[in-house]
């Protein structure tokens, strides 16, 4: 049965963001942007390009995740059906663990689908590409699974956004210097297995314990 | 099979009531009735297990619910002031998806059944109206005759006279069948004189 909750909201997750595709194209294209607009502003130098591009990239995944955080619990607040969700047949954990699977899945891997193609204008090594996919497919559920607590923790809140950001940003660094680290490791011609492991240890450790942290502060945010 | 146990309720610094306690026996019907702002939803939330009380507890076949947690809330329903419905979705795929998320399996038939009992046209929830929108939440309860317990807040709100008398029905026949449904209502209802009240005004 709880496999059944789990696959359910996933798909109500999925079926709600294609009837609402201008949310998730808002922050793929923010994504998108953000990384073209680096080497139209600092230049052609292509020594220049490579050495900042994981970085951007990755910082801009960052941001982007960041502005879609806002709507994970908001609109099942507002109508109602988070309560109904807390009332649920499933343990909430396992709910809310759901939904952050369904919010990587709407903006995180569209991101890392996308991520080559970005990589192309910072004119990366061809083996670097595989590195960064890796780095960002293992990294940004973490992203997703630390922003569901932000998320949570800030339900009904006024000005809720800004604080996400600020509560959240600094449980980010870690990810980010990982993440980016794995390709300058890499486009130093070092293994970058090391940065790696470290993000898929971050990636079990989020999946194991940051959904009870949601569920618990949820629950307080619908009392 | 409900036991409450002197329950003390604050909100925001205001105490809304204190030391409530009584017991809710399958087959009983209770209203719970009071002003605007005396508590009635918090008490209804309280029972469900949404708000914790700030004193006692509530008890489900003997065992605190705090405890149980989800497997106390298989045993309800709890249909809130907000209809808990998805603008973007049509009542079918809301009430298919509320029915999965509670454990229940509902067939496609059955669905379609109960929305046409509350006459909820297929359209996105969007576009729906105040009343339509409550009479598809109420839709729910046709799909959950066999659990227990029913907790409704304000049932008959926004509803036209034909609306109230089959929820009314539904209500009836859940009782015979030895469920048990607390709610509250500002509406005369003809259930109100077979209920037990609770009257949170004389607290």
């Amino acid at each position: 049965m709880i496999l059944g909750v789990v696959r359910t909201l996933v798909r109500r997750d999925l079926l709600l963001a294609m009837r609402r595709r201008s949310d998730a194209a808002t922050a793929l294209l923010f994504f998108m942007i953000v990384a073209s607009l680096f080497p139209l502003g600092i230049g052609a130098e292509p020594n220049q390009l490579r050495a900042i591009g994981p970085g951007v990239i990755w910082v801009a995944a960052l941001l982007s995740t960041m502005l879609s955080l806002g709507r994970l619990f908001a609109a099942d607040y507002a109508d109602g059906t988070l309560e109904q969700l807390a009332l649920g047949a499933a343990p909430l954990g396992v709910v809310v663990a759901a939904k952050a699977l369904a919010h990587w899945l709407v903006s995180g891997l569209p991101l890392v689908v996308i991520a080559p193609l970005i990589a192309l204008q910072y004119d990366l090594e061809r083996p670097l590409y595989g590195v960064l996919v890796l780095s960002l497919l293992l990294g940004t559920p973490v992203l997703s699974l630390i922003g569901a607590i932000g998320a949570a923790l800030t339900l009904g809140l006024r000005g809720g956004g800004v604080l996400i950001s600020l509560l959240v940003l600094p449980l980010y660094v870690p990810v980010l210097i990982l993440g980016a680290g794995s390709v300058a490791m890499a486009a130093a011609g070092l293994a970058p297995s090391g940065q790696l492991l470290l993000l898929g240890a971050l990636l079990v450790v989020s999946a194991a314990f940051a959904p009870w942290a949601v569920a618990v502060a949820v629950r307080i945010g619908i009392e | 099979m409900l036991e409450a146990a002197g329950l003390d309720c604050e909100r925001s610094g205001r105490t809304l009531f204190r030391d409530l306690s009584f017991g809710i026996a399958a087959g009983d019907l209770v209203r719970i009735a009071g002003p605007n702002g005396s508590g009635k939803t918090s008490l209804l939330r309280i029972l469900c297990g949404l708000l914790a009380p700030t004193q006692g507890e509530v008890r489900w076949r003997g065992a605190p619910i705090r405890r149980l947690a989800e497997e106390y809330s298989r045993h309800l329903v709890y249909i809130g002031h907000a209809a808990a419905l998805k603008d973007d979705l049509t009542p079918s795929e809301n009430l298919d998806i509320a029915c999965r998320l509670a454990g229940l399996h509902a067939h496609r038939e059955s669905l379609a059944g109960a929305l046409s009992a509350f006459a909820v046209p297929a359209l996105p929830v969007r576009k729906l109206s105040q009343g339509q929108r409550r009479r598809a939440a109420l839709a729910r309860l046709l799909l959950s005759e066999r659990v227990p317990l029913w907790l409704l807040d304000e049932p008959f709100a926004a509803l036209d006279a034909a609306a109230v008398r089959s929820a009314e029905d539904l209500i009836a026949q859940h009782l015979k069948a030895g469920g048990s449904v607390l709610y509250t209502t500002h509406q005369q209802a003809a259930l109100d004189s077979r209920a037990r009240v609770i009257d949170l005004a004389a607290q």
